[in-house]
């Protein structure tokens, strides 16, 4: 079921060609412009003209937001609230993926270890991620690890669960034709097992992501005195309402900007899959 | 019938090596603060912790938050599944729409929605309203783009030989959009009910309305640690009985389609 977004993106690939046959790149590259840029214009001027109309304080208009941005965040806030808050993720993220995969990858093949953690992992995915937020602060007390370690608490279930599935489902036929062939347990482990899971792997890094994005923001908005998530809070108790937003818009453009990243490795580490999907679609 | 008889040991094997683990944990659990590698402030005994589940359990305060946690994960949920559903569809089958709306999506789909908490309290207060603005946001997405995918996956031959026999648009709504998105559907529903119960906890340990979130909270500020863990240990087998319980109703909704089937059959 999880896989269903990736056969959509490679049906929309495939579609591509069908688009550049048209004539004229200039008009080509205007049309699609148009199409990605026309909505999003649309609808700031619709909300600009809005917002300039109404009395309510709670929607500024665009203009308003994108100077708060400017005087907000560039400069030394970006480096003392924005840049730590980005560290934490990075290093939340990373120690989740490793965590995960490679937990995952041992948990997958031995079948014994699997079986008896299978109840206990499918209770930890349970828990909702910031729940675990006020644990940790008890065990680890307000520091910068703790923030870490939450994120890693929360990240690392949906990484771990998927690897084990796709470490499991590994095709039968050719795990018997490698141990045939003798290749050695690295070997397989790394030219087969890992690849072959490598699609649900990605799927749950994906989920990870936000996940990770989340309780980074909440962790920051629980227990800190800096960082994007109590900066936002501040504005907020503040009622800085232009600068709220310049927060809000902030967020998204490091959820953005993590898909995207997300969307180029993706693109990199399941090249092959996706185009065997191609062939077997064609 | 040597072949069942394989199977069920191996269930039963699979069964009480899940129970061991279990067991396992919670004796691990037991023997850390009791030996002393925790201060029990920090990590309170297991028994303590299930003495207090078995206490609040009784009580009907607990089961009241409890409902009002439930109360507004229902309603977002059954909110933002509608309105994904009717969007999707729209979106999904006018490929103009599809087209003009793909960096919209692309945009607002990864905004964390936790960063509307501020806005939410701000435009409601400390009400159930502000949590539902989060819940929505939330779930919406993870239905939205699931129905858009699905709708516009019908096969192509099957759209053909609709249209040659002369399907009325609604009849090929019911008999060939329906059933190829029905499987999408039912997978973003069941993401969105996860992520439904996650930010109705989220948002009332955040911004305080009440329910499991604000218990959760009141109690670390309070430093009481047993009551903290026992309503985590709340909200883990909420989360698990929900996911149970929509699993379930994928599994009949699409007991015809062949992802299933085919499990079925191994």
């Amino acid at each position: 079921m999880t896989k269903h977004p990736d056969r959509i993106a490679v049906a929309e690939r495939t579609a591509g060609p069908d688009v550049a046959r048209r004539p004229g790149v200039g008009s080509r590259i205007a049309s699609s412009l148009g199409y990605s840029l026309g909505l999003p214009m649309l609808l700031l001027v619709v909300w600009g003209l809005l917002a300039t109309r109404s009395t309510n304080r709670f929607f500024p208009d665009p203009l308003t937001i994108f100077e708060a941005f400017v005087d907000t965040w560039v400069g030394p806030a970006f480096v003392e609230d924005v840049l730590p808050s980005l560290y934490r993720l990075g290093l939340g993220i990373t120690a989740s993926i490793v965590v995960g995969i490679a937990a995952g990858t041992i948990i997958g093949l031995v079948q014994w270890l699997r079986e008896l953690l299978e109840p206990l992992l499918e209770f930890f995915r349970a828990i909702p991620p910031p729940v675990l937020i006020p644990v940790v602060m008890l065990l680890l007390g307000i520091t910068d690890t703790m923030k870490v370690v939450v994120i890693v608490s929360g990240a690392v279930w949906p990484i771990l669960l998927n690897t084990i599935e796709g470490v499991r489902a590994t095709d039968s036929v050719m795990t018997e034709t490698a141990e045939s062939f003798q290749v050695t347990w690295w070997e397989r482990l790394w030219f087969l097992v890992l690849p072959a899971a490598s699609p649900r792997i990605m799927a749950g890094v994906r989920q990870g992501l936000s996940v990770a994005l989340i309780l980074m923001v909440i962790s920051e908005m629980f227990a800190s005195s800096a960082g994007l998530g109590y900066r936002i809070a501040y504005f907020q108790r503040n009622y800085l309402i232009a600068e709220m937003w310049s927060g809000i818009l902030l967020l998204g453009l490091v959820g953005v900007f993590l898909a995207v990243v997300f969307g180029i490795v993706e693109r990199r580490v399941l090249r092959w899959y996706h185009g065997l999907r191609e062939v077997n679609r064609a | 019938m040597a072949v069942p008889s394989t199977r069920r040991l191996r269930g039963l094997r699979k069964a009480l090596l899940g129970l061991t683990g279990l067991a396992g944990f919670l004796v691990v659990w037991q023997l850390i603060p009791t030996l002393g590698l925790i201060n029990s402030q920090y990590l309170p005994y297991v028994t303590d912790v299930f003495a207090r589940l078995a206490e609040e359990s009784v009580d009907l305060a607990f089961w009241r938050r409890l409902g009002s946690t439930m109360k507004s994960w229902a309603i977002g949920l059954t909110v933002a599944t509608l309105a994904a559903v009717v969007l999707g569809t729209v979106v999904g089958l006018v490929p103009f729409l599809r087209r003009a709306t793909h960096t919209m999506i692309e945009f607002l789909r990864p905004i964390p929605s936790v960063a509307l908490i501020p806005l939410a309290v701000l435009m409601f207060g400390i009400q159930m309203q502000a949590a539902l603005v989060i819940i929505i946001y939330a779930s919406f997405w993870q239905v939205f783009v699931q129905v858009i995918y699905g709708v516009a996956d019908v096969d192509a031959v099957a759209r053909d030989t609709a249209r040659s026999f002369g399907l009325t648009r609604r009849e090929q709504l019911t008999h060939l959009v329906l059933p190829t998105a029905l499987p999408y559907l039912m997978t973003g529903v069941r993401l969105a009910a996860a992520v439904a119960l996650i930010l109705a906890i989220t948002a009332e340990m955040v911004i305080g309305n009440p329910g499991l979130g604000r218990m959760i909270e009141l109690s670390r500020s309070a430093g009481d640690s047993v009551g903290l863990y026992a309503f985590v240990v709340v909200t883990g087998l909420l989360g698990l009985a929900v996911n149970l319980v929509f699993r379930f109703v994928e599994r009949r909704t699409l007991s015809w389609h062949e992802s299933i089937r085919g499990e079925q059959a191994l």
